[in-house]
């Protein structure tokens, strides 16, 4: 090979392809999210040698404390929380890299004193730094920082990229997501802002790719004409425990829903994209959550439903219901489970239903998407005596236990013909014996390297809350109390009501 | 680390045909004592090995962690030995959470004679996981019982440092290249510094520095020249160089290799500091007035970039030793993917150790 203006020889065969120098700036680098996942994150992309050769960190929050207090508290953090045993030697040589720049979010004299940092690891390293923001604040001060940043003209550099990754929630309703699109959209390109959702990062959510599309068994049978319905579970079997404040506000269809299954359902429904490229993917997406329709007011009531958990006995304990937890309002009518009724209108998935459920305090933790068949078209022998044909289903489990199981119909042994439901499992962990990286780490190289795959686009944000806002609306305008379903069970019966006669839920 | 619980099976003057009953049995025994116990299903590696040393392998393969193979197949090569001893060990998680899956681990330990090394195939083909990749690793030698081997293997770990005179190592693992895919050790422990040259020349504006590279030093353990050899063999195929035979000059290895644009002197030197196995340091030097160095230091590497025009400047690219269960435990991973830069760096390499 040649060398060229355009290629780099060298990178030919790495599985790790250089990422340009940066410096990373965390905005709320004090708070849980980075104390918990970015710091560690960043650590263990350093230990690894992922990060870029020339790497800097900028924490800034309100706390006022100096560069020396900020990298004592992140070796607390990355100590504490690493998913491996830091090496002194990378971590004293990482926190050498790290400084800190305090100041309340709209300071302006907060974001000079960023920008003098920025150029000051600029002027040390004698060339341009690709700069990537990081706001791990609370949201409202997502467009506050988006705005002092593009005062202080930050958002541009004329050698090098700027980026800005924006975490979850991006709005909580449709008016809010656009809004916060619109002053983002002001001051950065759209190439240039990274919306977090941090399931995408996670493997198991790539390995549906994988599975759908690497894969020649399963296209022909995945549509309308074979598939019976679709449902999507993430059940948890804990409570809120400590996040009354933020879980209160939210619920179940925000904190889960809108984003995280929404985006299980695209992976599941999508065409299949001509290239594995961000935008490609990005807008197979966009057109299923655009094939589905808005829910109409006088339909919700079919489609939707939500419910509280009641006291109970998980695990052999005593639980306290949700209206009973710490911090939550004795009349709270926030759902910590709701189930969703949706179609798809295209020539694919016509008339197949998609059922979501999330739901806390149910009776284990599993996500997973199970996919049931139509029951074979005549049966040519008798069922007496046995548990019956039933229509096969293939379930892609994404957590406790990463796998996928399909479950066909057996013969008995015997001498006479009996039909039994087996199954045939596959599971990931057998087979891929490294440890998956956090999602994270992913997530925060593929922002400093640019690649938009696994973030979520301006026009996927906004179809995704079109879906969710006139259920948000109908919920938030509807007084409690709400359905109960006692902790450590399958959930409300009242979800039964959403599906289509002769169907039921996949035991949690 | 996790505690295991092991199911041992021994039987002496066996068959493989029987080692394998016994494995499948024992497996079968497990997952009825606990349903969550599932059999891991990676990668077959079969290791050749001295008897005498046989534990100081298992040791070795103890350490490298989370790419540990699903079954090991270990023929201890015992002077005199007329015929098979085995133990097969199913080694079980002690704990399992709620919901979750117990990953088995499977090693046989036969014993071998020298007799038993031109026909190992017959001995091994019972003992593989069908379908699985099948991986060979004899760090002792035994090069007869590896090319019995290779019908059944996908891969082949190799460590070109190992043998006395790099000349040999990089002319073995040129044949067997022909045969399966090699995965050397040697190769895996210039990674770091690939990466890091090729990120060094990774901006628009540098790449066309890598036409006026015009000197390479690498310094490297004295038991290393492989592993130098093998990294310039790399530039060399990926920049088009035609290479020569090195040629010993003031306590190291020259040659002057042939670019598009102009000679760029290659020097190999010996670094009697170096404690483990590999790269101590890399300088490239471009006719543009770059000079560029790549040290070990704490953290990381040392990195250090002088320009004719004043510039001068050091920094620390942050990134862990792995140490030699590390590189192991990588080279087993790798067995499973694809490098498709190692050949054309070996056969580089391979010229230029004559």
């Amino acid at each position: 090979m040649t060398t060229t203006e355009l290629e780099n020889p060298l990178v030919e065969g790495l599985e790790r392809l250089p990422v340009h120098p940066t410096t990373l700036v965390i905005f709320g680098a004090t708070g849980d999210l980075s104390r918990r996942k970015l710091l560690p994150a960043i650590y263990n992309l350093a230990h690894e040698g992922a990060l870029p050769e020339r790497f800097n960190l900028v924490g800034s929050s309100r706390s006022r404390m100096s560069d020396d207090e900020f990298r004592d508290q992140a070796r607390e953090s990355i100590t504490r929380f690493s998913r491996r045993q830091p090496d002194p030697t990378v971590l004293d040589a990482l926190l050498e890299r790290m400084r800190y720049v305090p100041g309340s979010f709209d300071d302006a004299e907060a974001y000079k004193t960023l920008d003098a940092t920025l150029a000051g690891f600029e002027e040390e390293a004698g060339q341009p730094l690709n700069r990537c923001f990081y706001l791990s604040t609370a949201p409202e001060f997502f467009p506050v920082i988006v705005e002092r940043l593009g005062a202080q003209r930050l958002q541009h550099h004329d050698d090098a990229e700027v980026r800005i990754v924006i975490e979850k929630p991006f709005g909580t309703t449709l008016a809010e997501a656009e809004e916060l699109n619109h002053r983002v959209l002001r001051v950065f390109r759209e190439q240039q802002v990274f919306r977090i959702d941090h399931y995408l990062g996670k493997e198991t959510v790539q390995n549906l790719m994988a599975f759908r599309f690497a894969n020649g068994l399963f296209e022909p049978v995945w549509n309308r004409n074979y598939i019976d319905n679709i449902q999507i579970t993430a059940a948890e079997d804990i409570g809120i425990g400590t996040r009354a404040g933020y879980y209160d506000h939210a619920g179940a269809l925000r904190d889960l829903v809108q984003n995280h299954m929404l985006q299980l359902l695209c992976h599941v429904a999508m065409e299949p994209p001509v290239h594995f490229t961000a935008d490609e993917i990005r807008d197979e997406k966009v057109k299923v959550l655009r094939s589905i329709p808005a829910p109409a007011e006088d339909e919700l009531e079919r489609i939707a439903m939500r419910a509280q958990y009641a006291p109970g006995r998980v695990g052999g304990e005593d639980v306290p219901g949700y209206l009973q937890e710490e911090g939550v309002p004795p009349d709270s009518n926030t759902e910590t489970y709701a189930a969703l009724r949706l179609h798809i209108d295209n020539w694919r998935w016509a008339g197949v239903p998609f059922y979501l459920r999330t739901g806390k305090r149910l009776a284990r933790k599993v996500t997973e998407i199970a996919i049931t068949l139509k029951p074979v078209p005549h049966l040519a022998f008798q069922q007496d005596g046995s548990v019956g044909v039933r229509p096969n289903q293939l379930i892609l489990t994404l957590q406790p236990n990463e796998g996928v199981s399909l479950s066909l119909g057996a013969k008995i042994p015997g001498s006479r013909m009996r039909i039994r439901p087996v199954n045939m499992e596959f599971l990931y962990g057998t087979t891929f014996m490294s440890q998956s990286p956090e999602a994270y780490e992913r997530l925060i190289l593929d922002a400093m390297r640019g690649d938009a795959t696994l973030f979520t686009r301006n026009d996927e944000v906004e179809a995704q809350w079109r879906i969710i806002d006139p259920i948000v609306t109908r919920w938030e305008a509807t007084p409690g109390p709400l359905p109960q379903y006692e902790s450590g069970t399958q959930g409300p019966a009242e979800a039964d009501a959403l599906l289509d006669d002769g169907q039921r839920w996949r035991a949690v | 680390m996790p505690g295991t619980i092991d199911t041992v099976w021994t039987a002496r003057d066996t068959t493989p045909a029987g080692i394998e009953a016994a494995l499948r049995r024992a497996r079968g025994d497990v997952h009825r004592e606990n349903a969550s116990y599932v059999p891991a299903r990676v990668l077959n590696l079969v290791c050749v090995v001295d008897k005498a040393y046989s534990g100081e392998i298992a040791n070795r393969l103890r350490r490298v962690g989370r790419y540990h193979p699903s079954r090991t197949i270990v023929c201890a090569v015992e002077p005199g030995r007329e015929q098979l001893d085995a133990v097969a060990t199913i080694a079980a998680p002690s704990e399992v959470g709620h919901g979750e899956i117990g990953l088995l681990r499977e090693t046989v330990v036969v014993d071998v004679g020298p007799k038993h090394l031109s026909r190992l195939d017959r001995i091994v083909d019972p003992l593989v996981v069908p379908d699985l990749t099948t991986a060979v690793w004899a760090p002792h030698g035994h090069n007869e019982g590896v090319d019995s081997l290779l019908h059944l293997a996908q891969a082949v770990l190799v460590d070109s440092v190992d043998e006395a005179d790099p000349r040999d190592a990089l002319l073995r693992a040129c044949k067997l290249s022909g045969e399966a895919y090699v995965v050397d050790l040697a190769w895996l422990r210039s990674t770091p510094w690939r990466e890091r040259v090729a990120a060094t020349f990774d901006p628009p504006k540098l790449r066309s520095d890598l036409r006026v590279l015009s000197a390479v030093t690498v310094r490297h353990h004295p038991e290393s020249e492989a592993a130098a050899m093998l990294f310039v063999g790399w530039l060399a195929s990926r920049l088009g160089w035609e290479v020569g035979r090195l040629t010993p000059r003031a306590n190291g290895l020259e040659l002057s290799a042939h670019t598009r644009r102009q000679d760029a002197r290659v020097r190999l030197e010996p670094d009697e500091a170096l404690q483990v196995r590999g790269l101590a340091g890399i300088v490239l030097e471009t006719a543009s007035g770059r000079w560029l160095s790549l040290e070990r230091g704490p953290g990381g590497l040392r990195a250090h970039y002088r320009h004719r025009r004043g510039i001068d400047r050091t920094w620390t690219i942050l990134g862990a030793s792995r140490g030699e269960a590390g590189i192991l435990g990588e080279g087993i991973r790798q067995a499973l993917l694809r490098d498709p830069t190692y050949t054309p760096a070996l056969r580089a390499a391979e010229r230029m150790a004559g």
